[in-house]
């Protein structure tokens, strides 16, 4: 018995390594799941593209009208574990992703996983972009072929060991991801479409909701306000408790950046208003009746 | 425009001046954030106006507009003391970035101050004129809240 602890103990460990192995795998979609889409329509996915807002992050920083559509990437964000860079996603087939099938981009969105079977890391907001249509993928995919193609080699992070490990992210995949709505149940229009417009595609929840210390969201104060991880001062909370607008104030809002007191959105939100400025107010006013039905996160 | 030369030219002298106590910088802060709040109410006006919100007044929406070129033409020499950011002192939102971009924050200024000439130039003309001026005066402020102001 006592000699066969240390062998137990192994074998346990064996286990328990294989099953961390097992549970961190990456796990993309089979191709099978995108051949039955109607082939991606490039006007339907520029919509897509400002709501997701891709252009945030990968256009190069300060980019401002049509620079924004050459998503060369060299954003940096710094965060505690690191400082991460938006790589080049343009058109360009050799620094790009101008050679990539509609899968790869699905599962680079949907899954956080690589061509190559390697994880993304989550500051690459696919935690939000899972909830995705297919379709508006596609269409995506179509829209961003469009593009136009830009040279600029990756600069790849700088980030402190372990983060260094890109297979570690699988764990924290097991953990955070695959979560279905944060806001769930059977919404009503347009509640729910504001729901996909804003939890799916906008990604409002990854500034506006607080994170726990290993930066997964925290879906019990669901756009609560956060500290502001790209430098001073908090991220607002944005449920009706704490904000107090009616629907018209939020879509002023988000359509001219102006509050009911008319001063003008700043910070990493000005970038928000420029992309969702280009959607149709319909839009805008899905999003507003969602926003008024989040829970009041004082009450837990 | 000279003031647009001479505001580039203060906040870099107001870079050399030194540090001044923290309680001595109370007024300095409060009154640019009075400046802003006087942005922000004339440029209400405007807004009600070109958003349909309010019915259109030729002579509020004008003077309105005049205010904001007038106001966004105001020399800041007194203003922006050094060691009065938000890294420095509480009470302020103005990021230390403002101190080491004093030429890009006075540009951001200056591009205020041409929004403000252009829409002054159309508020005679209807409220549909005002809403088509509108998104481009209110962008030049969340241009500069982007990069030199910190959120709450
Ligand atoms: C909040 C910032 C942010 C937003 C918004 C964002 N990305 Fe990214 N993206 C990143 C970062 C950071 C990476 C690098 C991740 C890594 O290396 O693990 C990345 C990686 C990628 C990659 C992988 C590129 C490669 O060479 O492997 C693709 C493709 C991509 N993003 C597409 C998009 C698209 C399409 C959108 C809009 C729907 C988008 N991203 C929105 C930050 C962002
Ligand atoms: C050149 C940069 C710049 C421009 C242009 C600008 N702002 Fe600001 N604004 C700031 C900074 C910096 C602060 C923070 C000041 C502080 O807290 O000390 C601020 C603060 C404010 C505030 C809060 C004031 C308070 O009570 O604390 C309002 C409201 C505001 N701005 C409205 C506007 C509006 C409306 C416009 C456009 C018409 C505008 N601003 C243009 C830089 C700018
Ligand atoms: C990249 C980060 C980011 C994302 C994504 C984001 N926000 Fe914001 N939001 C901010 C910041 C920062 C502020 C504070 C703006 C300021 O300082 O003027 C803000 C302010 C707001 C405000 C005003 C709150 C107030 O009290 O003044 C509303 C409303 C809002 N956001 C709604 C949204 C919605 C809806 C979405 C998704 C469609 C969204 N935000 C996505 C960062 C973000």
């Amino acid at each position: 018995m006592r000699q066969r602890a240390p062998l137990v103990l192994a074998a346990v460990l064996a286990m328990l390594a294989g099953g961390l192995f097992w549970l961190s795998r990456p796990q993309p979609l089979p191709a099978t799941a995108f051949a039955a889409l109607a082939p991606g329509d490039p006007e339907r996915g520029e919509a897509v593209f400002h709501a997701t807002g891709c252009a945030g992050c990968h256009a190069a920083p300060g980019a401002s009208g049509a620079a924004r559509l050459v998503l060369s990437g060299g954003r940096a964000f710094a965060t505690d574990f690191g400082t991460f860079r938006a790589p080049n996603i343009s058109s360009d087939v050799a620094h790009g992703i101008g050679g990539w099938s509609l899968p790869e981009l699905g599962n680079a969105l949907l899954r956080g996983v690589a061509p190559d079977g390697r994880h993304y890391y989550p500051a690459f907001p696919y935690v939000a972009y899972a909830r995705m249509a297919l379709q508006d993928v596609a269409d995506l995919h179509a829209f961003l072929s469009d593009l136009p193609a830009d040279a600029t080699p990756n600069e790849g992070h700088d980030l402190r060991f372990p983060f260094t490990f890109r297979r570690g992210i699988g764990l924290w995949k097991a953990r955070y991801m695959d979560r279905g709505w944060a806001v769930a149940g059977d919404l009503p229009e347009p509640a729910a479409r504001g729901r996909y417009l804003a939890e799916a595609l906008a990604h409002c929840g990854e500034c506006h909701t607080p994170r726990d210390r290993f930066g997964g969201l925290n879906h019990a104060r669901w756009m609560a306000g956060a500290p502001n991880h790209s430098g001073d001062g908090r991220i607002p909370g944005i449920t009706p408790a704490q904000l107090g607008w009616d629907a018209q104030d939020i879509v002023i809002y988000l359509s001219t950046g102006l509050t009911p007191d008319f001063d003008a959105a700043g910070g990493s939100m000005a970038d928000v208003v420029d992309n969702l400025a280009g959607l149709a107010e319909a839009e805008l006013e899905a999003i507003a009746a969602y926003l008024l039905i989040l829970p009041d996160p004082r009450q837990d | 425009m000279f003031p647009r030369i001479a505001f580039a030219a203060t906040l870099s002298l107001a870079l050399g001046a030194g540090a001044v106590a923290a309680q001595d910088l109370a007024d300095q802060v409060g009154a640019r954030q009075g400046q802003f709040k006087l942005f922000a109410l004339n440029l209400g006006t405007l807004a009600m106006m070109g958003t349909g919100r309010a019915e259109y007044d030729a002579r509020a929406a004008q003077a309105a507009a005049d205010n904001l070129v007038a106001l966004s033409g105001l020399d800041q020499r007194a203003l922006w003391p050094a060691g009065s950011d938000s890294g420095a002192i509480d009470g302020t939102r103005a990021l230390p970035a403002i101190w080491d971009n004093p030429e890009d924050f006075a540009a951001k200024l200056v591009a205020l101050n041409a929004a403000a000439v252009e829409m002054a130039r159309v508020a005679g003309d209807g409220a549909d004129a005002i809403g088509g001026q509108l998104r481009g005066l209110s962008g030049t402020c969340s241009a500069c809240h982007q990069a030199y102001r910190a959120p709450q």
